[in-house]
């Protein structure tokens, strides 16, 4: 693991390095699901959208597999994270709105 | 249930092109954008558009927003979410949409997804310093909210974007110490090029990032050539004393809800990343999904706005609301206008990429 590698961050929502993706790498990790769940790269406010492609290239990399054949992981609703309490006082009926 | 006939999400050129068509056939559309006006990426770029002048060439894109934004209030069949942002869609047709009234489902019969790209991020030492800006980033503060960023830039890839967010800094008073490419050509329009280097910017090919460095933000920029493998070459390394690095090195599609909607999803390096299979009418694999702009391939707003329009024109005709031969003709008139507006050079990648993105879909329905 290079010094170099924990000085690069690769998912900047949870403090990810290039070194932790490598290591879970180096640990078998060979799926994009498996890297996030251990890694916790992709579970951040963001959702991924910034750190997705790169840990996908970095495991393209590791496999030699073209990009797309490392699938995503799933994508769930919400794409970004919101409070329970928001959800759970969801307006189902909201009244007509006015026009802004 | 809140309902609507055609939801649209991203209010950028291909978004409202879409609803704007859709809402002329009597389309009932309620468009959606995390911004509070409508406009997408149009409302920074301060520039002028190159392209037709038929097509909105020559006018800025400040002033382009300006006009959608007239016609969508204008437009009696549009209604108009903003600072809203589409949280998931379910198999139930319905989008859950997080508003300043708070979270709402919205039931939708046919959606245009025109969500637009997000910005790739690069890696390398230092690169969460405070002072690394992505290139959309730093026009926003600059264009929209008149905040330069710092006093001196690095900036860091020399496409379109690079160039003229290069250009527009110097416009600010901000020194640009260097554009950087990692390829060994410039990678956007000669013109723009030409503009930067007559001003004194060295634009640096086949050169990259080698690592930021400061304490607590960016005080310097460490640079390298690179060797055709692309990794940098030891002992060329320059010392570049700024206070921001701009990252301008590319755009990938912001595809979530297609993801979400279960359209057949495929990477397309051309594209810019993973983008859905969409027919000739634009309608993805996800039945009454539709899809134009960045979202279904990273492009530029001429195109997207003509992608937009396809797609509107689309989901009306999906709803009964255009005559067969009309829908025909129309949609012939916007495919011929595509097939022009990338006839340039730089069409020929979007093209490369829409044919290996054909190639799948044949394998698909095979």
């Amino acid at each position: 693991m290079s010094k170099r590698d924990e000085d690069i961050i690769v998912c900047r929502c949870e403090d990810v390095t290039l070194a932790d993706i490598r290591k879970a790498i180096g640990e078998g990790a060979t799926t994009m699901d498996e890297i996030k769940r251990i890694t916790r790269a992709g579970m951040g406010p963001c959702q991924g959208r910034t750190c997705r492609l790169l840990v996908a290239a970095e495991l393209s990399r590791y496999l030699g597999k073209p990009l797309e054949q490392v699938m995503p992981s799933t994508y769930r609703p919400p794409v970004k994270a919101v409070k329970l309490g928001d959800l759970a006082d969801m307006d189902a009926d909201p009244e007509e709105v006015r026009e802004d | 249930m809140r309902k609507t006939e055609l939801a649209v999400v991203g209010a950028g050129p291909a978004g409202i092109s879409g609803a704007l068509e859709a809402a002329s056939y009597g389309v009932k559309v309620t468009l959606i954008d995390r911004g509070d006006r409508p406009g997408g990426q149009l409302v920074k770029q301060t520039h002028k558009f190159f392209g037709w002048h038929a097509k909105g060439a020559g006018t800025r894109g400040i002033v382009l927003a300006e006009q959608l934004a007239r016609h969508i209030r204008e437009n009696e069949n549009v209604t108009f979410f903003g600072s809203t942002e589409a949280l998931g869609y379910y198999s139930d047709k319905v989008l859950l949409l997080e508003t300043p009234r708070g979270i709402e489902p919205l039931q939708c019969e046919r959606l245009l997804v025109a969500t637009g790209a997000s910005e790739k991020m690069l890696l390398f030492p230092g690169n969460d310093l405070p002072g690394v800006y992505g290139a959309g980033a730093v026009q926003t503060l600059m264009n929209v909210y008149g905040v330069r960023p710092g006093r001196s830039v690095l900036m860091v890839g020399s496409g379109n974007i690079g160039l003229i967010v290069s250009y527009q800094l110097v416009q600010a008073g901000v020194r640009v110490a260097a554009v950087l490419e990692a390829m060994p050509v410039i990678g956007g329009y000669a013109v723009h090029a030409s503009k930067i280097r007559r001003l004194g910017i060295p634009i640096l090919t086949g050169h990259s990032i080698k690592e930021a460095y400061g304490d607590g933000q960016v005080e310097g920029a460490v640079i390298w050539k690179l060797d055709e493998k692309w990794n940098g070459i030891p002992g060329t390394e320059k010392d570049l004393k700024v206070d921001v690095i701009c990252l301008a090195t590319g755009l990938t599609p912001l595809g979530e809800l297609l993801w979400q909607a279960g359209a057949q999803m495929e990477y397309v390096s051309e594209l810019g990343g993973f983008v859905p299979l969409y027919d000739e009418n634009m309608e993805t694999t996800a039945k009454g999904v539709f899809v134009a702009g960045d979202a279904s391939g990273v492009e530029e707003a001429s195109t997207a706005m003509a992608e937009g329009k396809l797609a509107g024109l689309s989901a009306a005709w999906s709803l009964g609301r255009v005559p067969p031969e009309e829908f025909t003709r129309k949609r012939e008139e916007i495919r011929n206008e595509l097939y022009q507006l990338r006839a340039g050079p730089t069409g020929q990648k979007i093209l490369r990429g829409l044919e290996t993105l054909s190639k799948r879909a044949k394998k698909v329905t095979a």
